[in-house]
């Protein structure tokens, strides 16, 4: 033992036990870029096999590593190729079968969620593009664990306004088609700028042109042990002391990703992809990035004050983590989905946090407008808008931004949803209804900033 | 295959004995035991070597949650690695 300090290890076991420490997510990235045909019944087929073989190991082995270790980790995943790219060479297939599909072949192998029926149009339209955009609402629909994303902006390339357009309608859209079961499709649907293309976490997932054949990424969590490690440490300690303690404890929990990254990939024979050093909250009391906000000095998260304290946590994290993991990719920051957290939960149920708040929140952490519940009667040139808004931040300070917001169908704002497990549930936040369809019809493209001219 | 053992909850009589004995009906090697009092909870901490170990991991872990049901402690076995991995660079 005289290698270990007790205060170490009972510290790590707390972490675990008490402060929900986990690894939020083991994520198999799979290419499918091998399983194109013009036939779509084959390029199914195709699908269905390389997912189930790729991943028949994956659960097994990643509930192996938790039990053998002694390490909680949540969930197992898969994301995949952009189904556009395969939807591009059958113009006459119905693109809810890919989905059908994916749900089919991640429920064979056990996983939580299948990310990747996704689109990347930030410049414009390639084949298949638009009419997997439109089928996405039905996709969400008719399959239970298939998640589905957009990239509608790059500080490379722009906004594509006219897929802004066409995602404010699919929202809307998805949420109605769901209206019966709390409006999920809209959850399971994030609409980026600047997306990452090895992003482990949903609803985001897909497996990016760029990777490799299979790759796993791990997403760490962990706002509960940042908390209670800022509940021990002084009121009145100066704000370097608050970044350090924060630096510390994200290299420790990152440490524990990396560990999982390295057995995952050894056991199940696929290389390591990246750790996304995130600050993943779940809806269990303390678990919440709204209560480390608090826990540094505010009296309720969306106060004045909140976007510097995130600024702090989201750069703290980063530079505990980085020197932790070997490669670090996918989103890499806090999140705030407020559905997901108990602490924002509570913010926006006092109105102390709204939209306006959360999206100045957004210019400087990971990742948008993220499960935030909005009035049914919210129109799609107004969700449009607000994703042009978030995209904005994303491709004016080269970050990814995201909107994934559930508009509820029937409700009104001050009424809940409550979509249950990891997703929470969250109080309807008011919107500013005022109409930008002018601009929203316009289309085009919004140009690239100068801060895309680096080289 | 070291790990570590702990116990954790209100010290009662025979803690050591009765971890000490499961870890003997397994086969599990103890190799160093120390006790601790962490904000007023008792922690017992064993370095075990799980090589030898004659049960799988999660018949191992039914066991230790078992007796810690029996005791009314907390028990959790965590690989040597964890530790390593998060206290030292």
């Amino acid at each position: 033992m005289s290698m270990f300090n007790t205060g170490d290890i009972l510290e790590t076991i707390e972490m675990f036990t008490q402060d929900n420490l986990d690894v939020r997510t083991v994520t198999m990235g799979i290419s499918l870029l091998d399983c194109i045909d013009p036939d779509p019944k084959k390029a199914c087929e195709n699908i269905y096999n390389k997912i189930t073989t790729k991943a028949a190991q994956l659960v097994p082995t990643v509930e192996n590593i938790s039990a053998e270790y002694g390490i909680p980790i949540i969930n197992k995943r898969i994301s995949v190729t952009p189904i556009a790219m395969l939807l591009g060479a059958c113009p006459d297939a119905d693109p809810v079968d890919f989905a059908k599909t994916l749900d089919a072949a991640g429920k064979k192998v056990g996983v939580n969620f299948v990310g990747g029926y996704s689109a990347l149009v930030h410049k414009g339209f390639s084949a298949g593009d638009r009419r997997l955009i439109q089928s996405i609402p039905r996709a969400l629909a008719e399959t239970d664990i298939v998640c589905s994303s957009v990239n509608i902006g790059a500080t490379k390339a722009g906004l594509n306004m006219d897929a802004v357009k066409l995602m404010g309608e699919a929202v809307k859209k998805a949420s109605e088609l769901t209206a019966d079961r709390q409006c999920i499709g809209a959850a399971k649907l994030v609409v980026f700028c600047n997306a990452p293309e090895d992003n482990p976490f949903m609803a985001g997932a897909f497996h990016g042109p760029g990777e490799p054949d299979c790759e796993i990424h791990v997403g760490v969590s962990g706002p509960g042990a940042v908390r209670a490690a800022l509940a021990r440490l002084p009121k009145d300690a100066p704000i370097d002391e608050v970044a350090e303690l924060v630096k510390r404890t994200a290299f420790k929990i990152t440490r524990v990703g990396q560990l999982v990254a390295n057995l995952a990939s050894k056991a199940l024979g696929v290389p390591a992809g990246i750790i996304d050093l995130s600050l993943a909250p779940t809806p269990a009391v303390g678990d919440s990035v709204a209560n480390i906000l608090e826990e540094m000095g505010l009296e309720t998260c969306g106060c004045c004050g909140t976007t510097a304290c995130l600024a702090l946590l989201n750069d703290a994290v980063k530079k505990g983590g980085v020197m932790a993991s070997n490669h670090v990719g996918g989103l890499s920051g806090a999140f705030i989905p407020v559905s997901e957290d108990a602490g924002m939960i509570h913010a926006a149920e006092t109105g102390c946090l709204t939209i306006e708040k959360l999206e100045a929140m957004t210019a400087v952490c990971s990742v948008g407008i993220d499960m935030v519940i909005i009035p049914g009667d919210t129109t799609p040139a107004v969700i449009s808008a607000l994703i042009a808004d978030e995209a904005a931040i994303g491709m004016v300070n080269s970050k990814t931004t995201a909107v994934r917001v559930i508009p509820a169908i029937g409700r009104k704002a001050g009424e809940v949803l409550d979509f249950g497990g990891l997703l929470g549930y969250g109080p309807i936040m008011p919107v500013n209804s005022h109409d930008p369809s002018v601009f929203i019809n316009r289309g085009g493209r919004l140009p690239a900033p100068m801060q895309s001219l680096k080289n | 295959m070291k790990a570590f053992i702990t116990v954790m909850g209100h010290d009662t009589v025979g803690v050591v004995a009765k971890v000490s004995g499961l870890c003997s009906q397994l086969n599990i090697n103890i190799e160093d035991v120390t006790q601790s009092i962490l904000q007023g909870m008792f922690a017992m901490i064993m370095l075990v070597d799980l090589t030898n170990c004659s049960v799988d991991h999660e018949e191992l872990h039914r066991r230790t949650d078992a007796l810690a049901a029996e005791m009314g402690m907390q028990i959790n076995v965590t690989r040597q690695e964890v530790f390593d991995a998060m206290h030292t660079i």
